[in-house]
């Protein structure tokens, strides 16, 4: 590959991400991975269905009392943005249009560590209620779902930075828009997976 | 660069296997660290054996005999059968593609070192303070009340090693899904490259819940989370649950490329086309589809309830359809074949019988009502080795035989291999056969002695004789291979001489790029196609002479995975409130994420072979075929 060539909006293919073997096989292998990160988060949310509300005799803590809607409300208005934004941001990629690409993606990121701040407060909130990781095996199955869904975004970020800053003088090529197309893939399954902790945890929570 | 023919020095051949991303030599890592650890596993057999050869022996303490048996377990499957099996689909199923390499050869790389530290780090635990002692299912109420770090180890070390595989998985399935030659459509594809790809699927989605598992027991052993502490509200079937839905997809992930191996066997040993090759690729995704559908025949006597037992027992004797599929297929690939009884050949006819035991004892125990008599007892224990050793471990070594030339370009001793074959095969039923009877008169698994007056004194001694007679067949195989190595007869593309499939059309082991040129497949055993009609050039190609592009070699896949390591030593001393273990645990993952990143900002643009190096490779290849015809006229034959 000559990461040389120039390309403009009129030479770019119009699926860059998969118009090389190597963006090809990134393309699938990544759609598999994303498989195995199902499984993954299924069996988090498996466990955490059955050890909801469950703890030592006389807990005092329950899905119905801890929760409360409006902050994550709001933490899932921002991540669904965010995904929109990086809808965008790929858009732009697609017509060879870096600068606008690296703006919304700046938007993304900007967006996710919002999220990232709401949820680490929320944590914050939950321990000095006494609600620790080690309370009871609700807590520890609560922690260990959403806090999984934590790490991930915190991967994804990194994984955004890093490609803006690795990219940000020589611009789009053959051999960098596959992996541009693969975080923000990555950055929507996040974003599925908090539909589902929204839904599973927090309001079928609410509704005890 | 590009000659494999120069001679290099024991340092720069470490070297240059410390950063290949070269799937034949992976392969060769993979053979190499899963034979050792066969080894190992074969050991901790051999004592187990010793300890119950007769009444209230003191050979092993309880203590140490629970750690022997649950290391052997472990070892087996995670460390012996499944990388050696991931030798061959490494070695072999890029080649009857016909590709050039693997999808992602730096993750395959990093698959490789992933399992290699995984089982170091496991097996560092005997000296370590002891290792896992709660079985290798290690059941959770059995597991949290383990003392020392044992049960850290296994879950530690099963974590890095089964990244590693969840990668190899990913890899395969890519690889066959995009990089397919012209002509190989997915019903032309060998049955072996069928098997990988099922079994790479299975790897893709029952790994991620054992995972899960694992992690639930490192964070409640080690940070005090209460998943399966029942006092504080967890449950400790969970654990069963998720080990089961990667347990028993785990066991087609294990007879699947064995069956293809099989497969590939009765088709060239019997020279005739496979029989019903449709319907064994269909009986293959079908058993992995019912796979998954199983999982819960371990648990029978847990008291799931009588639905979900007659559930999980009906699904588990459809199972025997697509397989009796399979066995009925290849009894009708020999029938009326031209049968040549090489090792391999041997090892396939031997293996359909004792499979077919296990299987039957396996319908068995589906129902239900049954299963409640027979569960952990040794009957399971003669169950399951009929399946793994019948199956899996004959398939081992029967592809051991098969694909050796072809890894490199040697030929094992067809004579040494038959000793193996008759000490292993005998030995194996005289120790298992009998643990059927063992089951039913009530001996039951995991003990680590019996009393005199139970009347189980005979049995277990046959066993043990048996075992004895397994382990000379292995030393036997040993020194076939270092016989074979020092001789170092080279040998020419095909040296069973009735090879079906593309990776004979190329020379044994092949060149680095594999293919010069991207062969055409012109359908179902291309090779054999062109030899039926007289092709004297091998194959019909794709595409012309040209540059080949080759990705370069790298170290930061073993980096990577030394950081893992390093950050497990880390993990665990952490809770004993040793002040170096955090720095370590950071550390680790400094590493292991630092080196993540160096990959992902330095650009890897791989390198190319011009089509004059590739002419000149080619008279080389030429020119040491004409001296092997020379030096010995008709080969094999």
């Amino acid at each position: 590959m000559d990461l040389n060539k120039r390309y403009t909006p009129q030479t770019w293919p119009d699926h860059p991400e998969t118009a090389t073997l190597e963006g090809k096989n990134k393309f699938v292998g990544f759609w598999l991975l994303l498989a195995a990160e199902t499984v993954t988060f299924a069996s988090l949310f498996a466990t955490y269905l059955a050890l909801k509300d469950k703890g030592p005799s006389g807990m005092e803590f329950s899905a119905s009392g801890l929760f409360e809607l409006p902050l994550v409300f709001a933490m899932t208005m921002i991540l669904l943005t965010s995904s929109l934004t990086s809808v965008y941001a790929m858009y732009h990629m697609k017509n060879h249009n870096f600068k606008a690409m690296q703006a919304w993606l700046g938007i993304t990121v900007l967006l996710g560590l919002a999220f990232l701040g709401l949820e680490i407060y929320e944590f914050n909130h939950y321990v000095h209620l006494g609600f620790g990781y080690t309370n009871s095996a609700f807590s520890s199955a609560f922690y260990t779902l959403v806090g999984t869904h934590g790490a991930h975004v915190v991967f994804g970020l990194s994984w955004f930075i890093a490609l803006m800053l690795r990219n940000a003088k020589r611009g789009l090529n053959m051999y960098n828009a596959p992996k541009f197309y693969l975080a923000a893939l990555y950055w929507h399954f996040i974003d599925v997976v908090w539909v589902f902790i929204f839904t599973v945890v927090y309001l079928m929570g609410v509704i005890g | 660069m590009s000659s494999n023919s120069q001679k290099k020095g024991f340092g720069a051949t470490i070297w240059d296997y410390m950063t290949t991303v070269d799937h034949k030599k992976i392969a060769i890592l993979y053979l190499i660290s899963g034979g050792f650890f066969f080894l190992v596993g074969g050991v901790e057999a051999m004592m187990i054996r010793i300890q119950l050869m007769k009444a209230g022996n003191d050979f092993l303490s309880a203590g140490t005999y629970n750690e022997v048996l649950t290391m052997h377990g472990t070892t087996m499957i995670f460390l012996a059968a499944m990388p050696i099996l991931l030798a061959f689909m490494n070695a072999v199923s890029p080649l009857q593609i016909g590709a050039r390499d693997v999808a992602f050869p730096f993750l395959n790389s990093l698959g490789f070192w992933l399992f290699f530290f995984g089982g170091i780090f496991l097996n560092l635990s005997w000296f370590l303070g002891g290792a896992p002692d709660a079985g290798w299912t290690n059941y959770a109420s059995l597991a949290l009340a383990s003392e020392g770090h044992g049960i850290d180890f296994y879950s530690l070390g099963l974590t890095i090693s089964g990244f590693g595989t969840l990668i190899a998985g990913i890899n395969f399935l890519v690889t066959i899904i995009n990089m397919r030659a012209p002509g190989m459509t997915y019903m032309r594809m060998p049955l072996f490259t069928w098997t990988t790809f099922v079994a790479s699927a299975l790897i893709l989605l029952a790994f991620p819940p054992l995972t899960v598992g694992i992690f639930f027991m490192v964070f409640d052993r080690l940070f005090g989370a209460n998943f399966f502490d029942v006092t504080m509200g967890g449950n400790t079937i969970i654990w069963e649950h998720f080990f089961w839905i990667f347990g028993h997809p785990e066991v087609y992930i294990l007879i699947l490329p064995a069956f293809g191996i099989f497969s590939e066997i009765f088709a060239i040993f019997s020279r005739k086309r496979l029989f019903g090759y449709t319907a064994l690729v269909f009986a293959t995704i079908l058993i992995g589809f019912y796979g998954f559908m199983v999982w819960a025949h371990h648990m029978f006597t847990v008291g799931l309830g009588p639905t979900a037992n007659a559930v999980f027992a009906l699904a588990t004797m459809i199972i025997a359809v697509p397989t009796g599929i399979k066995i009925f297929n290849w009894l009708l690939t020999i029938w009326g074949g031209n049968i040549s009884f090489t090792v391999p050949m041997i090892y396939a006819v031997a293996f359909i019988p004792s499979f077919v035991a296990g299987g039957v004892t396996g319908v068995m125990q589906a129902i239900a009502p049954l299963d409640y008599q027979l569960h952990d007892s040794y009957f399971i224990v003669a169950h399951f080795h009929y399946v793994i050793v019948g199956g899996v471990v004959l398939a081992i070594l029967a592809g051991t035989h098969l694909y050796w030339p072809k890894m490199f370009g040697t030929m094992l001793s067809e004579k040494l291999g038959k000793w193996t074959f008759w000490f292993f095969f005998i030995g194996f039923h005289l120790t298992f056969f009998i643990q059927h009877f063992l089951g039913l008169m009530g001996m039951p698994r995991r003990v680590y002695t019996f009393g005199a007056d139970q009347g189980w004194d005979l049995f277990n001694a046959i066993s043990s004789a048996g075992a004895l007679l397994m382990a000379i067949g292995v030393i036997i195989l040993l020194v076939n291979v270092v016989m074979t190595v020092a001789k170092n007869e080279r040998v020419g593309n095909d040296p069973w001489g009735d090879g079906r499939t593309l990776e004979w059309a190329i020379p044994s082991p092949p060149p680095f790029y594999n293919f010069a040129q991207t062969p055409l497949v012109r359908g179902l055993d291309p090779y054999w196609i062109e030899k039926m009609e007289g092709n004297k050039e091998g194959m019909v190609y794709a595409e012309p002479l040209g540059d080949i592009h080759m990705p370069n070699g790298s170290i930061i896949p073993f980096v990577i995975s030394l950081g893992m390591f390093t950050a497990a030593f880390g993990a665990m001393y952490h809770m004993d409130g040793h002040a170096w273990a955090l720095p370590v645990l950071i550390g680790g993952l400094a590493i292991t994420f630092g080196s993540m990143l160096v990959r992902s900002l330095k650009d890897d643009l791989g390198f190319h072979v011009t089509k004059e190096e590739l002419i000149a490779d080619n008279e080389r290849i030429q020119r040491e075929a004409r001296a092997l015809e020379g030096g010995k006229k008709g080969g094999l034959k």
